[in-house]
């Protein structure tokens, strides 16, 4: 099981994904550089980590989705691979098309860095699978431009789909309907403003991000 | 005619004495650049030619320390061959002009003096100090001020990928016009990589990397050397602007190169610059070092080369390689996108000679910049105050009410509001982050963790500046030794006023001795620091206010929480209840708040009682005897108990017998205490007993209530919700 991190050089939180799936869940990881156009054939899984893609002082991963990385991701989402985007890599899901809606700024025009609650609302995804809808997960945010949004068209398909991973119990940033993740309609490629792999070892003080890594890892097992 | 006039020499904050000396040691009259170039060198920010002679008494060795003052940043040793770089340093002046960039750029440069050092940095913390929020007629300005300066570092930080784990937010109307924005940052280093700003080898070529050269900054360093006037602010194009994602891929591209062995020395280009950078690293390898001006990258079109010599442009780095292996690292800096040009070259004369287009614009001895600034044994009296010594007559009807506008205060209210724009989480190391004792950040390399605090205390300062810095000391001692970390090395910022004034330099003086006393005491050497002076706004001079950074070393495991976890543990205090009388009391926050006034003396320290607490604290948590802990400093006992109660959890205790009145027992400010609350009482006071240090049972946890019998009753929600929202009201009003 090897996982695949996406570099982009404003990405900050490349190395913690790294980390836990390495540490944490046991898994293998290699880090995949942004100016590459494919994607080794030994990768299971992609992580877009948090950061800041390229500086992001235009519109978070507005850059990102042209870079040749992001190119090789849609190609392997689109062959049914399963990509993760956390905090800037949901930014970019949403910028390169490969998830519906935009993160916007929040509603309270501050960037947020808390632990937050979160409600698994379907264990009809690889990344859900091992959870149980209802459960609540304690995982950290730590965003400025994290308020979900989309036409209303969409949130309702999104809920007639069951593609709504994750609602947050308190919504802190605006997001509508509280959503918190969403993965698309092939269910292969999941966005979400919180980080699993900030709560993954248990002297960060949670270990709800677990349940992801190894709902993915039994997800491809059972293929 | 001579272009330079008495009143150009004025311009440049050079006095006739100076100048003087500017021309004995050329042996002739100074071109204009030649003359900018002096100016900044020896401007207070860097030659620090007021203090210097005094810093001179601060420890600054141990066993521990693998590099001490002088360079960019300190390290000391953590074991498993790894070392810990840190230094804090002030942006106090920029922050004042513009909130935002002042501090953005202020978190960007400490960050640069770690990672040149070879130091990827894992936290950073900041000391933030304000005029009041509520004042009707700077209430306003002060509010700005802040908000803009906590934007400011959560923009810089946030992006970088460095977590802003802790640091304190204080208030007083010194600050008025002249806030204080110090950021401490620490870095993990490899023992075998450290690298240092110095241009050795003649023949290796000089590299400048990063962002291009602009107008910005000019004459920051000077700017910072002065007092603040209605012409401030005009200066505002003096300060810097910040693009901390170009500061990532420096950082990134920086210690990519420094590992393929290419990179013989590096510094970067804060404060004055190029000038600075190429006379520093000449002077510091006894080397000279000439460049040409028409290679350094420029973001603007017609730059005179005094411009360009002075510009404070961010995220610029000055790097001496090998020679003949300049193609890697231009590599490495294309990987990342920035712009890597040969500049010069390093000579065998001693001399900065600087040309443009091959002429000759400045020729200078580097060891005269560097080395040569003036030192001057400012004279110094009394330090300054204007307090009496005796207490007001004072008496408090109701100590459930002064408690609760205790906790809502500027100074003790909480800053969840701050801390929460910082990403205080990234890199995943953050064990404590803000709003406990001290922050503990774990080390990966190695296996270990780092406990940091930052504190100063202006008001005690002020009314005793020699006991005021010891406390200062002792509190940072004491919250790193609270979570359980032995403190081993510290970092000073010392921000005083205008040391021509010899009331103020008496000040600055005392401040130094005292605080080099403790660091002696408590074994923790300063490393390197910052002095920010003048810090003075039409005549009216800060508070006094030296800021120490501690550092502490502990093994890595879940902390110690300064909150009670459970109910029916047995709460004692460690260090007894101590005492004070109504002298000691005047620099106390009940003084400040309640009753608006100081006077008197900062509470009394005993160091040898104090460090055996500390021992006794870390011997406690190591036993895993201490449930909760929680040291008692500003508000004292009765705000220490509430703070420990904000989980849900509060105490009954019954407070040992004293004779003192009861708003001095709950709200003495006496250091060497500690509240914790533990399953093995026994076993707490044996280990006490054993170091001689006093400690007692006062009471029980229990659910949701905070009872100190015979003097106050109340639930954990009247007190906490002030204190929540005490801040965002204070902002918003």
């Amino acid at each position: 099981m090897k996982f695949g991190v996406v570099v982009f050089p404003g990405s900050n939180c490349d190395h913690d994904a790294q980390y836990a799936v390495t540490q944490n869940v046991g898994a293998q990881a290699s880090f995949l550089w942004h100016q590459e156009s494919s994607v080794p054939s030994d990768i299971d899984a992609i992580i877009l980590p948090g950061g800041f893609s390229y500086g992001d002082y235009l519109r978070c991963g507005a850059i990102a989705k042209f870079s040749p990385i992001i190119g090789a991701v849609k190609k392997f989402a689109h062959a049914g691979g399963l990509v993760m985007g956390f905090c800037n890599g949901f930014q970019i899901l949403t910028e390169s098309g490969l998830l519906p809606g935009a993160l916007v700024r929040n509603n309270a025009l501050k960037f947020i860095c808390r632990p937050t609650h979160l409600r698994v609302e379907t264990s009809n995804s690889p990344f859900t699978n091992t959870a149980t809808p209802g459960q609540i997960l304690s995982l950290p945010i730590a965003h400025g431009e994290g308020c979900y949004t989309a036409e209303p068209h969409v949130l309702d398909q999104l809920e007639a789909e069951d593609r709504v991973v994750f609602r947050y119990v308190k919504n802190p940033n605006g997001s509508l309907r509280d959503i918190a993740g969403i993965c698309n309609a092939q269910r292969n490629v999941l966005g979400m403003m919180p980080h699993p792999e900030r709560a993954a070892d248990p002297l960060m003080g949670s270990t709800d991000g677990l349940v992801l890594f190894h709902s993915l890892i039994a997800s491809l097992a059972a293929k | 005619m001579s272009s330079i006039t008495p009143e150009v020499v004025a311009a440049h904050s050079l006095t006739p004495d100076e100048y003087q000396k500017v021309l004995s040691l050329l042996g002739r009259e100074p071109s204009l650049t030649e003359l900018g170039i002096f100016s900044v060198m020896w401007s207070e920010h860097c030659s620090y030619k007021s203090s210097k002679i005094h810093l001179k008494k601060l420890p600054t060795r141990s066993q521990l320390v693998i590099l001490g003052p002088g360079e960019n940043a300190g390290i000391i040793d953590i074991g498993h061959g790894y070392g810990i770089a840190f230094k804090i340093e002030s942006h106090n002046h920029p922050s004042f002009i513009e909130p935002f960039q002042g501090a953005a750029t202020g978190v960007g440069g400490i960050l640069r003096d770690i990672f040149t050092m070879g130091a990827r940095p894992i936290a950073v913390l900041d000391s933030i100090r304000f005029g009041p929020l509520d004042d009707p007629q700077t209430g306003p300005r002060n509010r700005r001020i802040l908000e803009g300066v906590v934007a400011g570092i959560a923009h810089y930080g946030n992006c970088f990928g460095v977590p802003t784990v802790g640091g304190e937010c204080v208030f007083h109307k010194s600050y008025d016009g002249n806030p204080l924005v110090n950021v401490f940052a620490l870095g993990v280093i490899p023992k075998d990589k450290i690298f240092f700003g110095r241009a050795e080898g003649i023949g290796n070529p000089v590299i400048y990397v990063g962002a291009k050269t602009g107008r910005d900054g000019i004459h920051g360093a000077t700017m910072a050397s002065d007092e603040f006037t209605e012409e401030s602010k005009q200066k505002r194009p003096n300060v810097q602007m910040g693009d901390p994602f170009l500061e990532k891929l420096l950082l990134e591209a920086c210690i990519e190169a420094m590992h393929s062995g290419a990179v013989v020395g590096i510094q970067d280009m804060g404060a004055a610059g190029l000038t600075c950078s190429t006379s520093e690293m000449g002077s510091r390898a006894g080397t000279g070092v000439e460049i040409d001006l028409m290679h350094v990258p420029q973001r603007e079109t017609g730059m005179t080369p005094y411009e360009i010599m002075l510009s404070e442009s961010q995220e610029r780095m000055l790097l001496v390689a090998e020679k003949g292996r300049e193609q890697e690292i231009f590599d490495i800096f294309d990987k990342w996108g920035l712009d890597a040009a040969t500049v010069g070259v390093v000579t065998d004369d001693g001399m900065l000679r600087v040309r443009n287009h091959g002429e000759l614009i400045a020729e200078i001895n580097n060891r005269d910049l560097a080395d040569e600034a003036p030192l001057y044994d400012r004279p110094h009296t009394k330090p300054h105050r204007n307090v009496p010594m005796e207490a007001p007559a004072f008496s408090s009807t109701d100590l459930k009410a002064d408690l609760i506008n205790l906790l809502s205060s500027g100074d003790l209210c909480s800053k969840r509001w701050i801390y929460e724009q910082y990403d205080y989480m990234v890199r995943t190391n953050t064990l404590a982050g803000p709003g406990g004792d001290a922050a503990i950040v774990r080390i990966k390399e190695t296996g270990t963790s780092v406990a940091v605090s930052l504190d100063g205390n202006g008001r005690y300062c002020y009314l005793d500046p020699r006991e005021g810095a010891k406390l200062v000391v002792a509190e940072a001692c004491r919250n790193v030794s609270t979570v359980g970390a032995l403190p081993v090395a510290a970092t000073n910022n010392l921000n005083f006023g205008n040391p021509q004034r010899p009331e103020i330099m008496a000040q600055l003086v005392e401040a130094i001795e005292g605080m080099a006393d403790a660091c002696t005491f408590f074994e923790t050497p300063i490393t390197g620091g910052n002095v920010s002076l003048y810090n003075e706004t039409l005549g009216e001079g800060i508070l006094p206010t030296p800021v120490i950074g501690i550092v502490g070393l502990l093994p890595t495991q879940a902390p110690v929480p300064s909150r009670f976890q459970a109910e029916g543990l047995t709460v004692m205090l460690l260090g007894g209840i101590g005492s004070s009388d109504e002298t000691h009391f005047g620099g106390t926050q009940y003084a400040y708040v309640l009753l608006k006034q100081m006077w008197g003396l900062p509470p009394a320290l005993d160091m040898a009682v104090e460090k055996n607490v500390h021992l006794a604290i870390r011997e406690i948590v190591a036993a895993g005897l201490a449930a909760s802990a929680h040291d008692l400093s500003d508000g004292g006992f009765a705000v220490a108990l509430a703070e420990a109660s904000f989980d849900g959890i509060g105490a009954v205790v019954t407070l040992p017998s004293s004779p003192l009145r009861p708003e001095l027992l709950l709200f003495h400010e006496a250091p060497s205490r500690i509240l914790l609350s533990t399953h093995s009482p026994e076993e707490v006071s044996k280990l006490a007993d054993t170091l001689g240090v006093p400690v007692s049972v006062i009471g029980k946890t229990i659910k949701g209530q905070v009872v100190i019998e015979g003097h106050l009753s109340s639930t954990i929600e009247e007190l906490q919700q002030p204190w929540a929202s005490a801040l965002e009201n204070a902002l918003h009003a």
